[in-house]
């Protein structure tokens, strides 16, 4: 039988063979040969869940927490996943938005990352719109809900410190320094969220969950093998002193300035206020847009961090230096006499003292309480006039070495963003503007009462103020203490550098310009700082200050400056205190570093009037208002100028441009009560 | 008929019994695993689908076991009344039909529903089997082909009016049995290269296409020039031919796309292989709908995903995302090329392979033409399943929603598998009785 097989049985074997050949032939190609099918597969059923760390915290000296997370949920979009069936309007009742405003951040995330890259749709989503967002997600392809902390600060106070986190920028996630960021990632911008970035992050971790075919995460993949956990970030702990920056802050509300406090045995930073300052929370949440562009057009520039980058001619507060300098090179003793009669004459135009009774600078002591102009004129006169320079210049160069010695024209390198050097003038600056190298010590003879061409930080001043403290070191000004405990921490070695600058100087000196301190918190201008049962040793200033006004140098409202430290013999706290346009330095600066000092020496405030009268206040000048809108108009105008080119091009936002530059004019035109008559200020003489 | 005298259990092919047997537990573990996630129940959890096909596969061995013992005579006998009720039955959906998933082809009896167009493949392949044995056919003339074509095909065309285009299709599937019986050679010439022309030129660029077409056409003049030397008019035709392949797949199918049909149109032709559209024949404005091959891409990822050695038993990662439409029933091909990849889909066609050449095996040595005949109809039926169905998990040919056979899971699909074989058991049991 089997031999008369017919022929057709095995055509029809031979086709049944053909197809299972074609069939495994093309599994073979399917399977072993292309990859692409098991990208696509992963890619479409392996969901990578992104575990954001718990961000570092901060606490104060004390260990109260300074600021917390809070956890919150991001919205991110991928917008080339968005389909044709997508929900608009479901969606948008989702999270209580219009449609309107949903094509705007889906538009917004295209023009920030483009189409095929996830980005942030909307951040901090508040809880109720989370809960209903998270049970429908599987309706809407394109979008993912990320948790994140975002930061919460208890009390209002230390914005310019902490700094602000945000998302990180296109820009920025190009540069090979943020090679591990991701789209999305926040980062530290500012302050110690900038500097300690690496140390608050924290390490992200991964997850990785299959996903059904409803975009929900079904079940861990291979068990977790391929994931990494989160590491939250390390806690910092500063030198800060809660209740002391509570104080301060409030002390310093209605004005505008800076007030600084070090510890000079550290220098750890017990306070820091820049003022008029605002509520770090501010920055985080939903508003924080919107908040800061508030804050960015607020006419009292509160993102301006005074503290760092405010520079101010010291005034009477630099004599110490002054002295210490004229002491150390030797061209006066500690009962060095000026016979001063009102005035310093010797360069000709006299320079102004507000004492003329006889002795009192009849010696370094005396001629400190009472804060002796013509006194501190000479001493700075004979140190770059010194015979063992030689000539003038060389001693100025000298001059200049000492003041950088104590820290003063250069970054101290403090441990938040944005410091500034302050300015000490060299003979290179003086040769430019005087158009010769013809000129002496009696073109800068100010100087020495801190005057003329020096600017320092409130930093730079309370740093100067914790070397003749600590007679003769200092260290850098910081605010971390610990990280995660340990003081030894790689990132604090800078700040652990005892810095000897002028410790050759000898102890007897310190102690005579010590002593003059002292003398003035007991008998002399700055009796108001004078603390029952602490030996305080203060200076004041009162430092007057220029603008150009309608064209014209006016001169405005003094400064009122005080420093300080105390007590006297193991100094624990040394302050400077910088309130803007508000008179003497003993008037307002001098009570607000008193209680601070009261607060931190003493825990407690038993002056409660005096706090609250300084606390209501109001000393912000209205013609501050006026400066900050000629500074816009000239930033505006520079700007204009500097990109004429760009601007002549795009003739539409020129356009615009001029409109808006004309309408700051016209608009401040028409606001006279902004601008202060010139016979309205009141040129107050130097104290 | 000394060889009837032996016991039953000797008589009975065992060999394709077990084929049968693994490929029905192959099913049922490729349903598990197609439902399973971590998450789920038991095995033996009656409300899954791979517990409801054991139950069938119990049903379906106990009617296996009745044929088993019942007289291969009698399905001689009831072939042309089994046809006329299966008949009915399918007419008779018209008016009972109840829908599941859009088609009216089910009826409801009882608790369960059914599908008369399944049951009715065994009606017809055995009053094919009857018509053709029958000693008055002879099936050498054109009315008795037609005849049998119209047996095959009356059926059909009922099922393609309930929408079942799929079903309907497979009933063309007696074919094989016909060609077996003496149907021309040009018949399945012509069928084959239409088909193989028609899929060729939706699937090859033409460039290499026209190559293609020209060198099969010098090979065949190649192959015959003795034959051409005798005959000329043999060289007319194959010229023929080739124009007429030249002309249809560069001429006429570009032009129907591009004038002829509608967007959408060219788009399901495309989509139906799991192919896009190619640029050339893309409306102006009308973009390529993402959905539209949406079953054969994903099938095509899950299966090309696999890999060599598969992802492991339970670990498809598409198969448990549920991404594959019909992954138990029509695709159920897609959960095995993923968790076993390319030696266990190899595999699984080389067992299809056994199982379809054993049937034909067994039809050859068949005593009676009924029964070789009819053998032929199962081979073919088969065939057909398992050539389009993994085609199509594969992108190689339409989706049509055809089941794998024994594996896909739905109970009149398994039912009616076991009783076309199972009736060849029987038969086979008697090859050599001569059944009239």
């Amino acid at each position: 039988m089997e031999s008369e097989r017919n022929p057709r049985s095995w055509m029809i074997i031979g086709l049944v063979l053909v197809v299972a050949i074609i069939f495994i032939g093309r599994l073979f190609q399917m399977q072993v040969v292309e990859d692409k099918y098991l990208v696509w597969s992963n890619d479409q059923s392996i969901y990578r869940k992104v575990v954001y760390p718990a961000r570092g915290t901060i606490v104060d000296k004390n260990g109260t927490t300074l600021m917390y997370n809070e956890v919150v949920s991001d919205l991110f979009v991928t917008p080339v996943k968005i389909d044709s069936t997508f929900d608009t309007t479901y969606f948008c009742s989702l999270l209580k938005i219009n449609p309107a405003e949903f094509v705007d951040k889906v538009k917004t995330a295209v023009a920030r990352n483009g189409k095929l890259k996830t980005g942030i749709f909307m951040t901090q989503l508040s809880e109720e719109q989370n809960a209903r967002l998270q049970e429908e997600l599987f309706m809407f392809p394109g979008f993912e809900l990320v948790e994140r902390s975002s930061r919460k600060y208890p009390k209002p106070m230390g914005a310019l410190v902490f700094g602000y986190i945000s998302e990180i920028s296109p820009s920025m996630l190009k540069s090979e320094k943020y090679a591990s960021y991701r789209q999305g990632d926040y980062i530290g911008f500012t302050g110690l969220e900038n500097v300690y970035e690496e140390q608050l992050r924290g390490t992200r971790g991964v997850q990785y969950y299959l996903r059904d075919v409803m975009n929900r995460p079904k079940e861990s993949l291979k068990n977790g093998e391929w994931d990494t956990p989160a590491v939250a970030g390390s806690t910092l702990q500063l030198f800060l002193d809660a209740d002391l920056q509570e104080l301060t802050e409030k002390l310093m509300q209605g004005k505008m300035g800076s007030a600084i406090a070090i510890d000079p045995k550290t220098g750890g930073i017990l306070a820091f206020v820049s003022a008029p300052t605002f509520d770090p929370n501010e920055l985080t949440g939903p508003d924080r847009n919107k908040n800061f562009a508030k804050l960015m057009n607020d006419p009292l520039t509160p993102m301006f961090n005074r503290a760092i980058q405010g520079g101010y001619p010291p005034g009477s507060t630099f004599k110490p230096i002054t002295a210490m300098v004229g002491l150390d090179v030797g061209v006066i003793t500690p009962s060095f006499s000026y016979p001063c009669a009102g005035g310093y004459y010797a360069c000709g135009k006299r320079i102004g003292c507000t004492h003329s009774g006889g002795g009192h600078a009849a010696n370094l002591k005396n001629a400190m309480a009472n804060s002796c102009n013509s006194y501190f004129c000479d001493v700075f006169r004979k140190v770059v006039d010194a015979k063992k320079y030689g000539n003038f210049r060389s001693g100025y160069s000298e001059w200049v070495e000492y003041m950088h010695k104590f820290g003063l024209g250069h970054k101290l390198g403090i441990d938040i963003t944005g410091e500034s050097g302050g300015f000490i003038a060299d003979t290179g600056f003086y040769d430019r503007r005087n158009h010769s190298v013809n000129y002496s010590s009696c073109n800068m003879a100010a100087t020495g009462m801190g005057q003329a061409e020096l600017i320092l930080t409130p930093l730079q001043l309370a740093n100067a103020m914790c070397i003749i403290a600590n007679k003769g070191f200092y260290y850098t000004p910081h605010f971390v203490q610990s990280i995660d405990g340990d003081k030894q921490a790689e990132a604090l070695k800078p700040y652990l550098i005892k810095n000897e600058a002028v410790s050759h100087i000898q102890e007897s000196y310190f102690q005579a310009v010590i002593d003059g301190m002292e003398q003035v918190v007991l008998n002399g201008t700055g009796r108001v700082a004078q603390l029952p049962g602490v030996k305080v040793c203060g200076k004041t200033g009162t430092v007057e200050n220029k603008a150009i006004i309608r064209g014209k140098v006016q001169k405005l409202d003094n400064h009122s400056v005080f420093v300080c430290f105390a007590p006297k013999d193991d100094p624990k706290i040394a302050i400077a205190v910088i309130v803007q346009n508000s008179g003497y330095g003993a008037t307002w600066a001098g009570p607000v570093a008193t209680l601070m000092m009261e607060q931190y020496l003493t825990g407690t405030i038993k002056r409660q009037g005096l706090v609250d009268k300084l606390e209501n206040a109001k000393l912000i000048k209205p013609y501050i208002y006026y400066l900050d809108s000629v500074r816009r108009v000239k930033d505006r105008m520079n700007y204009l100028s500097k990109n004429a080119e760009k601007i002549e091009s795009d003739s539409i936002k020129k356009v615009m441009d001029t409109v808006l530059v004309n309408g700051i004019l016209e608009h401040f035109g028409f606001k006279q009560q902004f601008f202060i008559k010139e016979e309205e200020l009141e040129i107050k003489h130097e104290n | 008929m000394g060889y009837n005298s032996k016991p039953f259990s000797e008589r009975l092919d065992w060999f394709l019994f077990f084929l049968y047997l693994i490929l029905v537990f192959v099913g049922i573990l490729a349903v598990y695993s197609a439902e399973y996630n971590s998450f789920s129940e038991p095995f033996f959890n009656m409300g899954k689908s791979h517990m409801r096909q054991l139950i069938w596969l119990g049903i379906s061995l106990f009617f296996g076991l009745i044929i088993l013992f019942t007289d291969a005579k009698f399905f001689f006998s009831v072939a042309y009344l089994a046809f006329l009720i299966g008949i009915f039955l399918l007419l008779l959906t018209f008016v009972l039909g109840s829908n599941v998933k859009g088609s009216h082809s089910f009826i409801k009896f009882g608790g369960f529903t059914f599908q008369p167009g399944e049951l009715h493949k065994l009606f017809t392949a055995l009053a094919l089997s009857r018509f053709i044995a029958s000693s008055e056919t002879n099936f050498k003339t054109l009315k008795e082909r037609l005849t049998t074509a119209a047996i095959a095909l009356i059926p059909a065309v009922i099922i393609l009016l309930q929408d079942e285009t799929g079903l309907a299709l497979v009933y063309f599937s007696f074919f094989f049995a016909m060609y077996r019986e003496g149907l021309p050679n040009a018949i399945l010439g012509i069928a084959f290269g239409g088909i193989a022309l028609v899929l060729s030129s939706l699937l090859v660029e033409s460039g290499p296409l026209s190559i293609a077409l020209t060198a099969i056409a010098l090979l065949a003049i190649w192959i015959l020039r003795t034959q051409i030397k005798r005959q000329k008019i043999i060289l007319v035709y194959i010229i023929a031919i080739y124009g007429f392949g030249l002309l249809f797949s560069q001429v006429l199918v570009p032009f129907a796309f591009e004038h002829v049909l509608k967007g959408y149109q060219v788009e399901r032709i495309y989509s139906m292989f799991g192919q896009d559209v190619p640029i050339e024949f893309r409306k102006a404005g009308e973009l390529p709908k993402q959905d539209a091959d949406y079953n054969v891409r994903q099938s095509k990822i899950a299966i090309g995903s696999g890999g060599l050695m598969g992802k492991g038993f339970m670990k498809g990662t598409q198969t448990k995302g549920s991404f594959v439409p019909e992954q138990n029933t029509d695709f159920v091909f897609c959960g095995i090329g993923e968790q076993f990849g390319f030696w266990g889909s190899s595999l699984l066609i080389i067992l299809y392979a056994l199982l379809i050449g054993r049937i034909v095996f067994i039809a050859e040595r068949q005593r009676s033409v009924f029964s070789r005949v009819y053998a032929y109809c199962v081979a073919g039926i088969l065939f057909f399943h398992f050539a389009i169905n993994l085609g199509m998990t594969m992108g190689l040919a339409p989706v049509i929603g055809i089941t794998l056979p024994m594996i896909s899971y739905g109970g009149t699909s398994l039912l009616s598998f076991s009783l076309l074989l199972f009736v060849l058991l029987r038969l086979d049991a008697d090859r050599h009785v001569l059944i009239r």
